[in-house]
């Protein structure tokens, strides 16, 4: 394979996060999401954002996406910086998998429908061609093409954005905890799809989850977070061999277990 | 006979696949299984059939009709029912009064399709870029709709046509003046709960405008609740129409409008009650066929109730 010359410039960083805040609402109802996170993911690692639920672990990729408007800080993909407004050309390096499949399909919209729309706002050409190579990467045939999304069940449904997330081929995968609403045996189908596509197109993923088993499983290195900052970075080494040096992700370890 | 069978139920289960193959059978196997819920629903068929014979008779008025709606037979005025000839009786210029029903379902439908066609449209482009824009976008359209709200619909119906002449047109346009505020309401409130979920944040991180995110996102899901709200509210408006008739400030005389012709035959209800009673029953009639229709959409098109 060929890479080409926008891979090899970036091949270091593809992520770099410095003292983002993320904040919601303001004046007395102002409610601070995200305080002081700082990290970097390189080319092609996989990185995971561990914690409870509202630990502002979700926010973050909001935020790179740009889905959430109040932020500061420093946010860097592929070695650009980013302003506030994300232009078209952003969305073709960074993609995001949401965490619930019955809600991140429009409901009267088919499979092809979806698939060629985002085909077409990133102005490819071969629609047609297009959407079955993609539905075929992602394990559906081309029988599920035409289907609408109450004729799926949900790993077809989740399979189905991952399919749209993988359309403009970027370089850089957000997913928000893209199985905690699937079955356990679907969900490690879904795991291994991530794997398998990581691997095929060589992406980086950032992966938000509450599930250390999945992040052990998927990723190299992680954040823990708790109350909307990062208490500790680790390898997964050390994740696997139960060593966590802050006394949080010391109780997380312990409660996973 | 069996071969034939064979081919129908071949046809009926290409419409209920689960696996369509391509766009078009995907979108017919979709209007067909809307189709079979709605034929279940027997009080909604009902309405559907009483409609479709207003179309069929608005269409077929002069092959139907018995005489001339504007015939005057001053010899044989208020001539009552079952009068030789004149079926349903005649008016007080000696006018057939079948007749006149007949032609009348023909400005009531033009009616029922202009306003069909303003007031939701309008209150749909309206409410979804007040419910999606945000901001003092939405504050200064819905004071806007606020403002039409606070007025009585038939006053100001009444007002504008006063300000505009009377006539059947400006009729249809002050209704559909009056009737668009609530359409812009329903729009925006299905807008507010759409705006925030995953699939909207899905296709704007495809880079998609909000032009393109309120008309082929947005509308899908808005229009099925706008459609159930316009049939319920057709009865309402052709009352409305009827009402502006009975004035004198919708259709003018000749024309066999029927809230003209109740207002005509309003002298005469005592003693001559079936001239204003048969256009009566027959505004009775339609309205009850939008509602049965209506509520039988609802059951179809509406996805909070089928889910």
């Amino acid at each position: 394979m060929v890479r080409g010359p926008k891979r090899e410039r970036t091949a270091e960083r593809m992520l770099e996060i410095e003292d983002l805040n993320v904040w919601f609402g303001s004046g007395r109802d102002r409610v601070d999401a995200v305080k002081g996170a700082t990290f970097s993911v390189a080319q092609g690692q996989s990185f995971g954002l561990v914690g409870e639920s509202g630990s502002g672990k979700s926010t973050i990729l909001r935020a790179i996406t740009g889905l959430a408007p109040d932020w500061s800080g420093r946010i860097s993909v592929a070695g650009a910086a980013l302003n506030k407004r994300r232009a078209r050309r952003f969305f073709k390096t960074v993609q995001m998998v949401f965490q619930d499949p019955y809600a991140s399909l429009h409901p009267r919209h088919s499979v092809d429908q979806v698939l060629g729309e985002t085909l077409y706002l990133h102005g490819f050409r071969d629609i047609d061609a297009c959407v079955s190579k993609l539905l075929d990467d992602v394990g559906l045939g081309q029988k599920f093409r035409f289907r609408y999304p109450h004729q799926l069940s949900g790993g077809q449904r989740q399979r189905v954005a991952i399919a749209r997330a993988l359309a403009p081929e970027p370089d850089l995968l957000l997913l928000d905890e893209p199985t905690s609403a699937l079955d356990v045996s679907v969900q490690a189908e879904i795991l291994n799809l991530l794997s398998d596509l990581r691997a095929a197109r060589l992406l980086t993923y950032v992966m938000v989850s509450h599930d250390l088993s999945v992040v052990g499983h998927m990723c190299d290195r992680l954040a823990v977070m708790n109350g909307g900052q990062i208490v500790e970075i680790m390898e997964v080494a050390a994740l696997r061999a139960m060593k966590a040096s802050h006394p949080y992700s010391q109780h997380l370890l312990a409660a996973s277990v | 006979m069996a071969d034939a069978s064979g081919q129908t139920g071949g046809l009926r289960a290409w419409l209920l696949t689960d696996t369509p193959t391509s766009r078009r059978h995907a979108r017919i196997s979709a209007l067909y299984q809307g189709w079979l819920s709605f034929r279940s629903n027997t009080m909604a068929m009902v309405g559907l059939g009483i409609l479709v014979l207003l179309v069929l008779i608005a269409f077929a008025a002069p092959l139907l009709a018995p005489h001339d709606p504007f015939a005057q037979d001053l010899g044989n005025r208020l001539a009552p029912l079952g009068a030789p000839g004149h079926v349903l009786g005649t008016d007080s210029l000696g006018r057939d009064i079948l007749s006149r029903l007949i032609y009348g379902a023909r400005i009531t439908l033009y009616i029922v399709a202009l306003v069909a066609l303003i007031a939701p449209i309008a209150g749909l482009l309206v409410g979804t870029v007040s419910g999606y824009v945000g901001g003092w976008v939405d504050m200064v359209l819905m004071r806007i709709t606020d403002i039409f709200l606070a007025f009585p619909r038939l006053v100001l119906a009444l007002a504008f046509v006063a300000a505009l002449g009377a006539g059947i047109e400006n009729a249809v346009l002050a209704i559909s003046l009056t009737a668009w505020p609530p359409y812009a309401r329903i729009a925006r409130a299905e807008t507010l709960t759409i705006r925030k979920s995953d699939y909207i944040s899905a296709i704007r991180l495809q880079g998609a405008g909000p032009l393109r995110i309120i008309t082929t996102h947005i509308w899908p899901l808005c229009v099925s609740s706008l459609i159930v709200r316009v049939t319920l509210d057709m009865a309402g408006i052709i009352l409305a129409a009827a009402g502006l008739g009975f004035l004198g400030l919708g259709a003018q005389p000749p024309s066999p409008e029927w809230g003209a012709m109740i207002s005509e035959g309003r002298r005469f209800i005592l003693d001559h009650w079936w001239v204003a009673t048969m256009p009566g029953l027959a505004i009775f009639t339609v309205s009850l066929a939008f509602n049965l229709l209506g509520d039988g959409l609802r059951d179809v098109l509406d996805p909070k109730a089928s889910e």
